[in-house]
Parts: C-alpha cells; sequence; structure tokens
C-alpha cells in the first residue's frame, strides 16, 4: 500500500501550475491572486463555500477563460492564452458541473466524441470508410467498449444520453473524460445530487482511474468525507482567495479553513 | 452637397420605415424570445384584410377596427397552435415554426382575398413637399407622417415595457418562459396580448407601405430588409430597432446612389447583409442587443 | 470509510493487474496498468461478433431474435435498402415512362441531394443556414462554365462545380465561427443575396443574358450522349447514390460525431477537443459541395436550362422544410422530405380535382403554400425528428408484431 502511495507524490515538477491568478468579471472579482500547484499522479481536491471561485478556476484550468494577470503552467510550458480546444489536445480532460452530454448522441457516441483527439483518420478516410476509416473506428471503438466495460454501463450503451437518469450521466461524463486518455482529469463536483451508493461507485471509479490508469485528478466537491477519503491534498478558496493547501488532516486542523467553512468535520 | 444631403434624407425615412417592420419582431422577441419570421407575412395580412374589407365592405375606419379585431384572433390562434406546444424547445425551432407559419399565412391571405395589387388611400399625399423643394430636398409629407408615426409608437412601446406591470411581465417572460409560470405570469395571455400588439405593428406598417408600394405579396418581403436592421440593433431593444432602421436605410440608399452606379445597380438587396454580417462579427448580438451568457 | 473504499476497490481487482508502465500491442499504446482491451470476438468473416459499426442494431437485433421469436430476420434493413437500390436501378429504367423519369423521378434525387448537404449542416451540424439555393446556383454556373468553356467531360464538371461551391460556402460559412442561432441565419442570408446578385450582375458567369439566363451544353460520357430522361436518371441516381453513401459514411465517424457535438452542446465539445472553427468551416464546406452538385444536375440533367431566378430565396426556404419534414440529423429524412415535397403538388391537384373539380392555379398554389407552411409547424410541434422517426417507429412496431410488446 505504502508504495502505491509513494507512486503518487512523485518528486518531479507540478504537472499544473497557477501562479497568481486573477478572474474578473464584468465588476466582479471572482479569482484574487490564487496560486497552487498540482503534483503528477495524486488527487487533489478543491474545496470551498458556493461561490468561491472553485468551478471559475477549473474554467480556467481547462482555457474557457483566460486569467488577467496570472499564469498557468502545464508540464512546465507557459499555455495562459491556449483556447480550449488546444488545451484539451495537451492532455487535460473534464466533466462538468451541469452535465454537459450531448443530448442528441447516445452513451456510446458520447463517448467516441471523448476519442476525437486520439483519431487521426483524415476526411476522405472517413467517408469512404470501407478500409483506413473503419480500422480507426473498429481500434478506438474496443478501447471505449473497454470504458464502458469498466464503468458499468454496458446495457446503456445505445441510449440517447438525454434520456438517462442523472447518476448515470454523471457516469457516462466521466467516461467521455477518461476516453480521452488525459495526463489531468478535471472533475467539477462529480458527485453532486447523489446518493451514498452512487457516491461510493464514482469514488470507486475515481480511485481505479487515479491508481491504475495513472491519471491525475483534481476534483471541486463539496462531500467532505469523500474529500478526506480519497484525496491527497486540498485546497480551500474562499471568496476568491486560497485560505489553505495541505493534506486532508492538516486542512481539517487548520483554523482558518475552520473558521471560514468546515465548521466540525466528524468523520 | 444638396444631393447628398437629399439621398441621406431619403434613406432616413426610407428607414424609418423599416424600422416599423422591425419594432413588430423587437415586441415578440422581447415578450415571448421568440424570432417571428412571419412579422412580413403578417404586414401582408393585415394590409390585404384592411385594405380588401374596406374595398369592398365598409368604410376605412371600420376596416381597421376590423382587421384589428381578426389580426388578434390570428395571434391567439398562433399562439394556441404554434406557441404553446413549442414552448419548451430550443428556440432555433421556434424559429423555424414561425418561418412555416410565414408561409402559411400568406397562403391563407392571398387564397382568402386573392392575388391582386390593391392601392391604399389614407388621404396623406405622397408628393414631395414645396417649401422643402426650395431648400433642396425631396420630402413628402407622406415621409413625415411616418416618421411622426414610428415616433410615437416607439415612445409608447418603450412606455409599456418599462412603466407597466404588464410590459415587466413581458419581459421576463421573454427572458425565461418556465421561470416566468413558476412566478405565476399568465403566459397565454401574455401571449395573446404580446401577438397582439404585433399585429397591431403590423397592421400599421402594412397600411404605411401599402401607400407607398401598393398592397401586394411583395410586401411580405420586406421583412428581409427589417432582418438587417435587427442585426444591427438586436433583437431585444427599441431604440436598437430604431437606430438600426435609420443606419441600415441611409447606408442603403447611399451605398446605391454611390457605388451603385459603378457597377450596375442592385445592390441594395444585399448590401444591407453584408453591413449586418460585418456588425455582426464584431458585435454578436448587434449594438444594443443583450449578450446571451452560458455558464459552463 | 477510507476503508470501506479502498476495500471495495480492492475487491473489485481486475486480473492482471501490474504496476503499469505501457505496453504496446499490435493495436497501440495500452492504458497504464492494465491487459489490452479484449479483441472481440471475430466470426469467419473477420467481423466482429457483435459489432455495431457493421451490423448496425447488432446486438439489440441478437437478443431480442433469440428471445422474442421474431418473423423478420436480422439483416432487414440491408436487404431492404439493396432492395431499393436494385429497383431504381433496374426496375425503374424497365417500366417507368418519361414523365415520371423527367418530371418526377429526376428532381427527387436532386432536391434529395440538395436536403442532404443542408441536413449536414442544419441536421447534424445545428448550424441554421437559409442561404442553400444560392450554392446550388454556384454548382450549376460553375458546371456550365466548365463545360462550355473548358469542354471537361460531364462528371469532371460536377466535382468542379462541387469545389467551387464548397470554396464559396467555406467563405461564407466564416461567420459561423462566432456568430450563432438565428443571426446566423441572417448572416446567411448575406450569402443568398450577394451570390445571386453577382451572378446576374457579372456578364462573365452567365455569358451576359439577360437574369443570367443560360442553356447547357449536351452532355457526353465515354462518348455516348446523355440525351434522353432514361440515361440523364442513370447519371443522376449514380450521383446521388454515390454521395450519399460518402455522406452516410461521414456521419457515422469522426466527423458526424463531431458535428452532433457542436449541435448540442457546442461550448463543451471545444473544450474536449473539438475545433469549432475547422469543423464548423467544413460543415459549410460539405454541405455547399453537395449543394453545388445538386445545383449542377438541375441544370445538366433536369431543366437544360436555368436563369438565376430558379435559385432565390423561396428555392432555400423549400429545402429547408424538406430537412424539416423528412427528419433533422438523418439520411433517410433527406430523401423523404424530398419526396414528400416533389409529390405534395401533384397530391393536391389530384385531391382536388377528384372532389372539387379544377380550381384556378392561383388558389391553387396559395393552398400548396399554406400547406408546406402547415406541415412545417406540424412536424416540428409533433414530430420533430420529422418522417425518419415515423418511419423508426413504424419499423419497430412491425418488428414485434404480431406481439403486442
Amino acid at each position: 500500500m505504502a508504495e502505491q502511495e509513494t507512486g503518487r507524490r512523485s518528486d518531479g515538477p507540478p504537472l499544473l501550475e497557477a501562479h497568481n491568478v486573477h478572474m474578473m468579471f464584468g465588476g466582479l472579482m471572482a479569482l484574487h491572486g490564487v496560486s497552487l500547484h498540482i503534483n503528477k499522479g495524486e488527487i487533489l481536491a478543491i474545496i470551498g463555500p458556493n461561490g468561491a471561485g472553485k468551478t471559475t478556476l477549473i474554467n480556467i484550468f481547462s482555457g474557457v477563460y483566460h486569467p488577467n494577470p496570472g499564469r498557468i503552467l502545464f508540464e512546465g510550458v507557459d499555455r495562459t492564452t491556449m483556447p480550449p480546444h488546444h488545451v484539451a489536445a495537451l492532455g487535460i480532460a473534464r466533466t462538468f458541473q451541469n452535465v454537459a452530454l450531448f443530448k442528441g448522441m447516445s452513451v456510446l457516441d458520447n463517448i467516441m466524441v471523448g476519442r476525437h483527439l486520439h483519431m487521426k483518420s483524415g476526411f476522405f478516410s472517413q467517408g469512404l470508410y470501407w478500409g483506413l476509416g473503419q480500422k480507426e473506428e473498429i481500434k478506438h471503438r474496443e478501447y471505449v467498449e473497454w470504458i464502458i466495460d469498466w464503468l458499468e454501463i454496458e446495457h446503456i450503451r445505445k441510449t440517447p444520453a438525454g434520456m438517462l437518469p442523472y447518476g448515470l450521466q454523471k457516469r457516462v461524463e466521466l467516461g467521455r473524460a477518461l476516453a480521452a486518455e488525459p495526463k489531468l482529469l478535471l472533475l467539477d463536483e462529480p458527485m453532486a445530487g447523489m446518493n451514498l451508493e452512487e457516491k461510493e461507485d464514482i469514488a470507486r471509479f475515481v480511485l481505479d482511474a487515479n491508481e491504475e490508469l495513472g491519471t491525475t485528478i483534481c476534483l471541486v466537491e463539496h462531500d467532505m468525507g469523500v474529500v478526506m477519503d480519497i484525496s491527497d491534498r486540498v485546497v480551500v478558496l474562499d471568496y476568491g482567495q486560497k485560505i489553505g493547501d495541505g493534506t486532508p488532516e492538516e486542512i481539517r486542523n487548520d483554523d482558518r479553513v475552520i473558521k471560514a467553512y468546515l465548521g466540525s468535520v466528524g468523520r | 452637397m444638396a444631393f447628398f444631403m437629399e439621398v441621406l434624407i431619403s434613406g432616413l425615412l426610407a428607414g424609418v420605415m423599416y424600422s416599423l417592420v422591425a419594432l413588430g419582431f423587437v415586441m415578440i422577441y422581447k415578450a415571448s424570445g421568440v424570432f417571428n419570421f412571419a412579422q412580413g407575412a403578417m404586414v401582408l395580412f393585415a394590409a390585404l384584410t384592411c385594405v380588401c374589407l374596406s374595398e369592398r365592405f365598409m368604410p376605412f375606419w371600420a376596416a381597421c377596427l376590423v382587421t384589428l379585431a381578426a389580426m388578434v384572433l390570428v395571434a391567439t390562434g398562433i399562439e394556441g397552435i404554434v406557441l404553446r406546444p413549442l414552448v419548451a424547445r430550443p428556440p432555433i425551432i421556434l424559429f423555424m415554426a414561425t418561418i412555416g407559419l410565414a408561409f402559411f399565412l400568406e397562403g391563407l391571405g392571398q387564397a382568402i382575398w386573392g392575388t391582386e395589387v390593391h392601392g391604399i388611400n389614407i388621404g396623406i399625399p405622397d408628393n414631395p413637399l414645396p417649401w422643402l423643394i426650395q431648400r433642396g430636398l425631396m420630402v413628402s409629407q407622406f415621409d413625415l407622417v411616418a416618421a411622426l408615426i414610428a415616433g410615437v409608437l416607439v415612445a409608447v412601446l418603450v412606455f409599456f415595457f418599462q412603466k407597466t406591470r404588464t410590459g415587466r411581465a413581458l419581459r421576463a417572460v421573454s427572458d425565461d418562459h418556465e421561470a416566468a409560470l413558476s412566478v405565476g405570469i399568465p403566459l397565454r395571455w401574455i401571449w395573446g396580448v404580446t401577438w397582439g400588439i404585433a399585429g397591431l405593428i403590423a397592421l400599421v406598417a402594412g397600411i404605411m407601405w401599402g401607400t407607398r408600394l401598393g398592397v401586394q405579396y411583395s410586401l411580405s418581403l420586406i421583412v428581409l430588409k427589417a432582418l438587417p436592421v435587427l442585426i444591427l440593433g438586436g433583437l431585444d431593444s427599441i431604440t436598437g430597432a430604431i437606430i438600426g432602421g435609420l443606419i441600415i436605410g441611409a447606408s442603403e440608399k447611399l451605398a446605391e446612389v454611390y457605388l451603385g452606379s459603378l457597377v450596375g445597380g442592385g445592390i441594395e438587396n444585399f448590401f444591407p447583409y453584408l453591413l449586418g454580417v460585418l456588425f455582426l462579427w464584431f458585435r454578436p448580438y448587434g449594438l444594443f442587443g443583450r449578450e446571451i451568457i452560458e455558464r459552463v | 470509510m477510507v476503508s470501506a473504499i479502498r476495500s471495495l476497490w480492492a475487491g473489485d481487482h481486475r486480473e492482471g493487474l501490474s504496476d503499469g508502465w505501457r505496453r504496446a500491442t499490435e493495436d497501440g499504446p495500452v492504458p497504464l496498468g492494465h491487459k489490452p482491451p479484449p479483441k472481440a470476438h471475430l466470426d469467419p468473416h473477420g467481423r466482429a461478433e457483435c459489432d455495431p459499426m457493421i451490423y448496425r442494431e447488432c446486438g439489440v437485433f441478437k437478443a431480442t431474435y433469440k428471445e422474442d421469436m421474431a418473423i423478420f430476420p436480422i439483416p432487414l434493413d440491408r436487404w431492404g435498402v439493396g432492395a431499393i437500390v436494385a429497383a431504381a436501378v433496374v426496375l425503374v429504367p424497365l417500366v417507368a415512362n418519361d414523365y415520371w423519369l423527367g418530371s418526377i423521378l429526376i428532381p427527387f434525387l436532386i432536391y434529395s441531394l440538395a436536403t442532404l448537404g443542408l441536413n449536414l449542416l442544419t441536421g447534424y451540424a445545428g448550424q441554421l443556414s437559409l442561404g442553400h439555393a444560392a450554392f446550388m446556383a454556384v454548382g450549376a454556373y460553375t458546371a456550365f462554365n466548365l463545360s462550355s468553356r473548358l469542354a471537361l467531360p460531364v462528371l469532371l464538371c460536377f466535382l468542379g462545380a462541387g469545389t467551387v461551391s464548397a470554396a464559396v460556402g467555406l467563405v461564407f460559412g466564416i461567420p459561423s465561427v462566432r456568430i450563432k442561432g438565428f443571426y446566423l441565419a441572417v448572416a446567411t442570408l448575406a450569402a443568398q443575396f450577394t451570390i445571386e446578385w453577382v451572378i446576374a450582375h457579372v456578364p462573365w458567369i452567365s455569358g451576359g443574358s439577360v437574369l443570367g439566363t443560360i442553356d447547357t451544353p449536351p452532355m457526353k460520357i465515354l462518348g455516348m450522349a446523355i440525351n434522353t430522361p432514361l440515361k440523364k436518371y442513370l447519371l443522376t441516381l449514380f450521383v446521388v447514390l454515390v454521395l450519399t453513401l460518402f455522406a452516410k459514411n461521414l456521419v457515422r465517424s469522426k466527423v458526424g460525431r463531431a458535428w452532433m457535438s457542436i449541435r448540442d452542446m457546442d461550448v463543451a465539445s471545444e473544450i474536449i477537443g473539438v475545433s469549432q472553427f475547422r469543423y464548423k468551416l467544413l460543415a459549410f464546406a460539405v454541405s455547399s459541395f453537395y449543394a453545388g452538385v445538386a445545383g449542377a444536375l438541375i441544370s445538366f440533367c433536369y431543366l437544360g436550362a436555368v436563369q438565376v431566378t430558379e435559385f432565390e430565396l423561396f428555392l432555400s426556404f423549400q429545402i429547408l422544410g424538406m430537412v424539416i419534414i423528412g427528419g433533422m440529423g438523418s439520411i433517410l429524412g433527406s430523401f423523404l422530405g424530398a419526396g414528400f415535397i416533389v409529390l405534395l403538388p401533384i397530391f393536391i391537384n389530384q385531391a382536388v380535382r377528384l372532389t372539387t373539380g379544377v380550381l384556378p392555379t392561383d388558389l391553387l398554389s396559395n393552398i400548396e403554400l399554406m400547406i408546406f407552411g402547415g406541415l412545417i409547424i406540424f412536424f416540428l410541434v409533433v414530430e420533430p425528428f420529422g418522417l425518419a422517426r415515423l418511419w423508426h417507429t413504424i419499423k419497430d412496431k412491425l418488428r414485434l408484431w404480431p406481439f403486442p410488446y
């Protein structure tokens, strides 16, 4: 167990760094000078009250917004001003707070879209299909089927995503993000609105993804129990500022955090 | 210089006429979030009904009233058959439904009243006024009346939307149907009112344009001229409709006169659109329109 | 709770887990720590046993076939389509007369092609366009020029028509990168009016006649003249079949999925890695290609002579109507919608004749207008996925018949 855990806390350079990130919307300063880093292979949780700027930060990580001022480095390279589809090509995938599945497409197709960046066949090979196009489709299809198996959603693979219950939609979204074989997986409240059983399922998948696939995970979550149990480190935001950064134990005992957010954490 | 002024003024006045039609669009969009492509068909239908009634059955003023009633009836029908079933759908679906509605109304109006051209005479001469000709401008009494009517309409509408309770309810509905419903705003009645007012605007526009062009099928194509106005002004701004109309009218006339002579004429058909696209590129929601912010 | 989660995980350990390094297989790198994904069981033809890539509804069919004693065999779809194509190629030339070929089947095929193009853009990629007819016009006039000025063979003319249309469509599609919804629809009207004006006012394009009227030069393929309705029908059929196949392949591949993701949620789509710029413009280009070829076919195989007025705004609306009625986002729907609209005037004519005798043409065409508009509304309200969805529903019911469920 210990060996596996040290494997996660690599001593190499951080995978993602945020330096002095500010973000303004209209007249509202959503983030004030937030700096943090995510180590390769770890599970980092970002917590904080509603409106603290967590989703904004995730949006900045995935390139939807650009900090001003502030810098974002991924694998040591500055990518502050990159547009979202380039960020995805770097190996960052995410799920969304309000499930953003493609409602008109089946589960299978949704997850296949996750493979988009890995599919290299050109326009004409796809149009002419038989030959290169078909081979590639089957190859990626096999990978996607493996993910479907892994997430235990085989029975709904052909269902249009819009018709699924909420819990399964979240799972499909996770599958879509994982299909991209990301280096960094950003999860925005993956367990919102779920019952205990569903939460355990998702937690299991998150841990699996981290341990088996080596995916670095950054997770925004409200459920303190989950956060304390599965994350290696926790960052706390409040009113757009970072007020805590450390292991779950450290955060649990941090006065500032307790005052601002936690109250009493009993588990 | 006088020539330039004359072209400019006539362009501005044409623009006012475009604004009249655009106002109907804005009205409906502000109140129900629907881009009503059938506005032009409504103008045609209203004008046809009014003119034909007044030619055959009754004096003009009576025809206006009956037409108004008919438009309200049509509005209720639209609300019940087209809008209500589609209330929860994405706006693009509603837009396409109004395209279907446009064809239906055009067909209906002409099936009932026939396809000949009718002239309207409402007693306001369309000849250039002498006292202005002396100053080098060819502007008619009709133009001035049109501008006046548009001005009055705008003032009334702005007041309605900003100051009255119904107006506020209308704005809420345009923002979010379902939320407005949940607050207790009687959606159906509101929509009926809205489309009724749009019908009134369509009638006024129909009469004005009909006087100038004659009441015929091409009247429904006026809507196509109003679209660049809406691009410029934004779909939900009354002020935008007026200013957009002025800009489009003026630039269209100026382009036609100064550029058109270089390339053989007919520029006014597409020039406003290119102008509109240019504007949209830098302002995807028009000069005055509200930006729709999507939360991820 | 920690231990609960850990043990849950431990209990679900996958076999053959190793502390991973990537292992390359014949198929490519494997995710960390796992054995390669299982190869699907292959049948003697080398096809996956239950690979829906090839058998579209294979999994479902097999399960239900075994389970509920269905009467119809599995590959009914394939047989059905094959039969229709065979009928179109062999049977129709034997039985159809010139009227049917020239006035019904050929325009049906051509409009289906045009509708297919617009469906790719609006139904799959979600970009509403009201300028489709203009791109058809570009194709028609391009083909004319290629044929009469450069004396290119007919098929190359069609190819050229499509390519030039695609380029023009690409340019007019640029606004779609920033502009959405009905603002985009209005922007596409700029394409419609500008192109109309250019064709009518640039004498070089149309040979200088009023309204840009052109007579298409006679066609030859491999020395054989294409001058009878039957030969024109076969040529049109060939072109439409090839392009339909291409489109069908596109929509079930990466491109099709990328388009649908843009349609459903473009912000999320971009975050996942789909370049909005590239795929929106691609949609305009491909859609305009199809429109261009359709326009060329209209002038060569259908009308023989065209004017600019042939490609006016109303045609754009008609094709949009075909997309809506037939079914947005459906290849089959494009054909159903086009067929419906092509046959509609004939039906109305017959119906009127049967019931009330002859009506004045004015009234008739207004009634058609009303029905057209009414149908658009009807389908949007009742069955937004159009005739195609209706057809699938019927098929589903038939598959289980005579069992109730």
